[in-house]
């Protein structure tokens, strides 16, 4: 099985790594013929508009449209789930994105870096152990579909994770933890 | 649900994602959108750039808030100031600010000659120059979420930077060949507190991102810098004292990306106009050099 990370800017090693933990080979994707031969995508954390611009500049942005369109999972992990999202609320106008999930997300919802936080999560998909989830400069999904399924949320119902068939969405970075349940989660939606 | 905040792993994990991107140094709102445009993933918020620090002379501080304001006002991208080394009121004023990242900087004037801030404090994360190995492990001992060499800010020549990561990355690369019983020697000779000198060698790397700073200034050095191994590219003077701003911008954040493709680099490349006018590091005298300051 291999698994594409896309590897313009941002944390992408540490999906790498986690893949490469889960006996998964994983595929740094920069440029559109890395897509190649690939069962899922996965788009990091970093800046929704530097990877979004550097993603149009190169002719990515229709290639992972058409990836998704043949079926194969996508994931998109803070930034990435902002390149994912039909609608970005508090973006730079213009901002390249994907536009795949119909769901609306707000950029640095919670503020500045200093209210960056972590806190445990009921993710009732993966379990009864809570998820311990790290929230970086975080967005919030503020509005989803009619056939997106909220996995998580905040105790003030804030949506932190969704998931429309084949595409998942989190606000949040299981990348940074040793918790392998979200990457395991989205490796069976290969399958 | 309780929220935790300022922790080592969101104050570290701002900087991982800053990986793989450019932070650019800009004076005013429209040099940070501008910078944002070309795909910066964060800004440096200052008065003057290093160049023009070193050719005014003076005695140089944090910038003015309502400049730093301006700047977070204009851009949605993390944006980063420089306090002076030692000077923990000014990256309390800083902090109070909001800004995301302080950068305790020997471009500014140091208020302490012996004494770093203890970086642990602060719920904001912190960025340090360094030079060798021993001084990045002393600086992320004090509390600090991210390292950059140190270069030679403001002379647009890289050869301080290579020299500073250069020396850091070797001196990993002995340091994973040692024997565990070497190693209290070595932290001892480096200076560098025990813990960190072990985690390092367990990792083969930083415990914390390493960037790449002072003297960067076209798209060819900072692919140089990834090259040479590492995580991202600080540009200061580089960007805004070019002759096409804006071209330059979007080129170096390219190459940062692409730093291992030659045919893409040479593309990018092109037509950028003029560079920053370089200084040779041997004119400048030993008390005019930014890197030596710091402990």
């Amino acid at each position: 099985m291999r698994v594409g990370v896309l590897a313009l800017q941002g944390a992408f090693i540490e999906h790498v790594q986690m893949l490469a933990r889960l006996g998964v080979q994983p595929v740094e994707v920069r440029l559109p013929e890395h897509l190649e031969g690939l069962n899922g995508l996965i788009i990091p954390g970093g800046e929704s508009t530097t990877m979004g611009l550097l993603a149009q500049k190169r002719g990515l942005l229709q290639p992972i449209r058409d990836f998704v369109g043949s079926g194969r999972p996508l994931w998109g992990t803070c930034a990435g789930m902002i390149l994912m999202a039909r609608e970005i609320l508090d973006g730079v106008p213009g901002q390249p994105a994907l536009e795949l999930m119909d769901i609306a997300v707000r950029r640095n919802a919670f503020g500045r870096q200093v209210d960056s936080f972590e806190a445990d999560l009921v993710v009732p998909a993966l379990g009864e152990i809570p998820f311990h989830a790290v929230f970086i400069r975080a967005p919030v999904i503020e509005r989803v579909g009619a056939g997106v399924q909220i996995l998580a949320s905040l105790e003030d119902g804030t949506a932190v994770a969704v998931q429309q068939g084949h595409l998942l969405a989190t606000a949040f970075h299981p990348e940074l933890t040793r918790d392998e349940r979200f990457h395991r989660y989205f490796l069976e939606l290969t399958k | 649900m309780e929220r935790e905040v300022g922790t080592e792993t969101v104050k570290r994990g701002l900087a991982q994602m800053l990986k793989g991107g450019v932070i650019m140094d800009v004076t005013n709102a429209e040099q940070a959108r501008i910078a944002e445009e070309a795909g910066a993933c964060a800004v440096m918020a200052l008065e003057r750039v290093p160049a023009d620090i070193r050719a005014q002379g003076g005695v140089a501080r944090m910038a003015d808030p309502e400049k730093i304001l301006e700047i977070m006002e204009a851009v949605s991208i993390p944006v980063m100031a420089k306090c002076r080394i030692g000077h923990f009121v000014e990256a309390q004023i800083l902090e109070a600010l909001g800004v995301d990242f302080i950068d305790e900087s020997e471009v500014l004037t140091p208020a302490d000659e012996e004494h770093h801030i203890d970086k642990r404090k602060f719920k904001v994360p912190f960025v340090c120059g360094a030079r060798n190995l021993g001084e990045a492990l002393r600086r992320i001992g004090e509390g600090a979420a991210m390292i950059r060499t140190k270069g030679e800010a403001g002379t647009g020549n890289v050869v301080e930077a290579v020299r500073h990561a250069r020396a850091v990355l070797g001196e990993i690369r002995r340091l994973t060949t040692m024997a565990d019983e070497e190693m209290m020697t070595y932290a001892k000779e480096i200076g560098a507190p025990y813990e960190l000198v072990v985690e390092t060698a367990r990792l083969g790397r930083l415990p914390v991102v390493n960037f790449a700073a002072g003297g960067v200034a076209t798209p060819a050095d900072a692919a140089l810098m990834m090259q040479l191994g590492m995580d991202g590219v600080f540009v200061g003077s580089g960007i805004f004292k070019s002759g096409d701003p804006v071209k330059r911008a979007r080129a170096i954040v390219q190459a940062v990306t692409y730093y291992n493709d030659p045919k893409i680099l040479a593309e990018i490349s092109r037509g950028l106009g003029e560079p920053m006018v370089g200084i040779n590091i041997s004119l400048i005298p030993e008390e005019e050099r930014l890197a030596t300051r710091g402990w």
